[in-house]
């Protein structure tokens, strides 16, 4: 339940840009979280709801958009989808490549009020 | 408001300036990640008798209570941290960076943290060491690597432990071996046991090749 620990670092970049902002209370958080990414979107959610209680974050709207995640084979030269680890390359059905994107897990943006 | 605020980004910061105090003190930092009751403070315990008296040593153990571990660590002469998590299931780099504060990073030598014992969790957060090792024992299944890709997918050594119990097994190593080499390639595999020494000679030398890496 790494969660927690995610949850309780989009409480604190919330809470200090409404602060930062003046505003009282935050309403909608987006988040992108990669296809590969080491979260669980409905845990995260869930513990969100849990360490927002007493914080100008409390009772925010959790927004969640999911990445694909994109790979460079290294055999092939190219840039490849990947949808698990242990995914081989479509083209040359070798796991020989590195991750490019889809392991992000980013506050994209706010709502506040 | 358009925010792109990344959810690891202070736990990034701060693991680049715990790298930068292990650099400074040309520290190696290897961060030891298993399932519980892999054998890791055993290894450790007998890694370290190996190492004392050659190399500066000391070890930053995670748990989420007691501090047993330690204390065993201790025990082989080694000075010990132990870091209780609590309710949380993994080390993160602002715990690495407190136990610098009590116990500084040996210097010219090696410190090991033990992180908490889980497959899951530890994988996702940097704590500033040069290498992570995995440690998986034969009393496993060998599927762990398929079950647990985060983990392995960042591993620089596995190291499969408890192997003098591999004729009383019916563990497939071979199949170990394929799930390994899908995940992550790149990691170097070496089998040991820590009760027997088997294998024992290779680890050191891994250790002694990543040390002089970071030299």
């Amino acid at each position: 339940m790494h969660e927690l620990s995610l949850a309780q670092s989009i409480v604190e970049i919330a809470t200090s840009h409404a602060r930062a902002e003046g505003s009282g209370r935050v309403t909608k958080v987006f988040l992108k979280i990669g296809a590969l990414a080491h979260v669980d979107p409905g845990a995260l959610t869930f513990a969100f709801d849990a360490v927002s209680a007493g914080t100008l974050a409390e009772g925010a709207e959790v927004i969640i958009e999911r990445g694909a995640a994109k790979a460079f084979c290294v055999p092939c030269g190219l840039t490849i989808e990947v949808a698990t680890h242990a995914d081989v390359c479509p083209h040359c059905g070798v796991h020989q490549w590195m991750l490019t994107e889809g392991d992000e897990m980013r506050v994209t943006e706010l709502e506040v009020e | 408001m358009q925010v792109e605020q990344d959810l690891l980004a202070k736990n990034d910061r701060i693991a680049a300036v715990n790298r930068a105090r292990l650099d400074a003190t040309h520290t190696l930092a290897v961060n030891l990640m298993s399932s519980p009751g892999s054998g890791k403070t055993t290894l450790l315990c007998r890694t370290l008798e190996l190492l004392k008296g050659q190399t500066p040593l000391a070890v930053v153990e995670g748990d989420q209570q007691t501090s047993f571990d330690a204390d065993r660590i201790r025990a082989t002469g080694v000075p010990a941290h132990q870091v209780n998590t609590g309710a949380v299931c993994h080390l993160d780099a602002s715990m690495l960076l407190g136990s610098f504060e009590l116990q500084a990073p040996p210097e010219g030598g090696i410190l090991f943290i033990e992180n908490v014992g889980n497959l899951v969790c530890p994988a996702g957060f940097d704590l500033g060491e040069h290498k992570k090792v995995v440690v998986v024992s034969v009393t496993e299944g060998e599927d762990k690597p398929l079950k647990y890709p985060y983990m392995f997918a960042k591993a620089d050594l596995v190291l499969v432990n408890k192997v003098d119990l591999l004729p009383h097994l019916d563990f497939d190593l071979e199949r170990l071996m394929g799930y390994l080499a899908q995940i992550r390639p790149e990691a170097t595999v070496l089998k040991v046991s820590a009760r027997s020494g088997e294998g024992m000679e290779s680890w050191l030398a891994w250790l002694g090749e990543a040390r002089s890496a970071i030299a």
